[in-house]
């Protein structure tokens, strides 16, 4: 079996008096799609944001390709990283967010060409090359010189999408990405999705509340509560067979606030 | 006291000189204000705790005090410590100085209003603090500001008379000379007032314009 591509070992996420996450510890194989699903406040897209340093954590430690994440080893011991630090590492990690984050002074094409080419170099006429190919494959080519804001929220997610494989990261984290899309809107984002999981082996942290989704598109299952693993496994175990009261309790209600398995 | 245009075309020249040196001292105050406003709300904003609570403190000095009085000092008392200014340069500095701090709250509040988010977005795509600053958060901060900015560029051009006190030889102190000179005040005060409101007219019509340009982006 490979070695995992994130090992993420005992952490503790406070905020204040509020512990968010409480000694976690997770693996994730190079190539696998996980599914994180929980109710609200459960510490899952805590999970994302710590990946992408967007947090800082208050114990424990991560490995991400081989690496620590946030600690640099010093004279044969480790400590916090460095600015610098990060961001290598950051090469390796993409993320799609809830509410887009498109910049919104920047046509789509530039969107998606501005990271390549400020920090990797990458010349502005390979930048686009390479940008069209992506918007192509999310079907946003004809918008590549529309602003975001003349963009329903269905698209501006598939261009964010595309500005985040631009960078060409190993892994790639989806915070409920179609949370904020109007309803008939969640399809086309989600189609993406399936086809980027056919056709690449990146590894794909997703959390989302698409129940329906997440049964298709994850090889793994993981049911988070109160910042902790309550319950893991194939989608089908999961999903039919809940094992744990609180998972049970979960998906009846998820379910039964419409959501369709 | 008849008016007298003979007398009005005799000065002319004069008032016209000082009105140059009077746009002058604007356009450089306004261009060192808005430099210096953008490094103090940066510092404030950014930089390690005590220093951003010394720059907090220098705004708050700055702004509580009058201008006259800042550029009484620049001119008049820096000399005993050895930096001796031109006096238009001291004013320049003066204005630059005390509008700096006005702007410096106008950036603040325009960087504020960026969301979190792009801060997010920008890190996500693995910029660096000042790449995120010079391509995603200034130019999204910068725009609405704009009208904001202007005003204050108004009011500090209105506020260009205070450098006659430092002997600098702009529209008002070259208005006085001639005034006391030929004891004649009712045209060279009137010229000077007439100046002041037409330039103020044209600005206003600018930033009428760049409200309305303004407020058009931020819909889009």
């Amino acid at each position: 079996m490979a070695a995992p591509i994130i090992r993420i070992d005992s952490i503790t996420k406070r905020y204040g008096p509020l512990t968010v996450l409480d000694g976690l510890s997770m693996e994730v194989l190079p190539g696998e799609k996980l599914a994180l699903i929980g109710p609200s406040g459960s510490g899952k897209t805590t999970i994302l944001r710590i990946l992408m340093t967007l947090e800082t954590i208050s114990g424990g430690h991560i490995e991400v390709d081989g690496e620590q994440l946030y600690h640099m080893p010093r004279n044969g011991g480790l400590v916090p990283a460095d600015e610098r630090y990060l961001h290598r590492m950051r090469e390796k990690i993409g993320m799609v967010f809830q509410h887009f984050n498109l910049f919104p002074h920047k046509c789509v094409l530039d969107n998606v060409t501005l990271a390549p080419m400020l920090t990797k170099g990458v010349a502005k006429a390979e930048a686009e090359k390479r940008a069209m190919e992506l918007l192509d494959m999310v079907g946003m080519a004809d918008k590549a010189k529309s602003m975001p804001a003349q963009l329903s929220g269905g698209q501006k997610q598939r261009v964010a999408i595309a500005r985040a494989l631009a960078l060409s990261p190993k892994i790639m984290l989806f915070d409920e990405v179609t949370s904020a899309l109007d309803p008939e809107l969640v399809e086309e984002v989600l189609n993406v999705m399936r086809k980027l999981a056919a056709e690449t082996d990146m590894t794909m942290l997703l959390v989302t509340h698409e129940m329906g989704f997440a049964h298709d598109f994850a090889d793994r299952v993981l049911f988070f509560d109160r910042g902790k693993i309550v319950e893991e496994g194939k989608p089908d175990d999961i999903f039919r067979h809940p094992r744990q009261e609180r998972t049970q309790t979960f998906l009846r209600k998820i379910l039964a606030a419409g959501h369709r398995l | 006291m008849e008016w007298d245009w003979n007398f009005v075309w005799q000065i002319m020249p004069t008032l016209l000189e000082g009105l140059k040196i009077t746009i002058l001292a604007t356009a450089l105050g306004a261009a060192l204000a808005a430099v210096i406003g953008l490094v103090f709300a940066i510092l404030r904003m950014t930089a390690p705790k005590p220093l951003a609570r010394a720059t907090s403190f220098v705004v708050e000095f700055i702004r509580g005090t009058p201008l006259l009085v800042q550029l009484y000092f620049i001119f008049y008392v820096l000399p005993d410590i050895g930096i001796r200014l031109p006096a238009l340069l001291a004013g320049v500095i003066g204005l630059g100085l005390h509008y700096g701090t006005y702007a410096a709250e106008v950036y603040r509040a325009g960087i504020e209003n960026v969301p979190r988010g792009q801060w997010e977005a920008a890190k996500a795509t693995n910029l660096t603090g000042r790449q995120t600053w010079i391509h995603v958060i200034l130019p999204q901060a910068l725009p609405p500001m704009i009208p904001a900015l202007a005003n204050y560029l108004i009011a500090m051009f209105k506020e260009t008379p205070l450098l006659s006190a430092i002997t600098v030889l702009e529209l008002m102190n070259q208005a006085k000379s001639v005034a006391n000179s030929s004891y004649r005040y009712i045209e060279p005060m009137t010229l000077v007032g007439v100046f002041f409101l037409i330039m103020s007219l044209i600005s206003v019509v600018f930033l009428r314009f760049l409200e309305e340009r303004y407020a058009r982006v931020e819909e889009r």
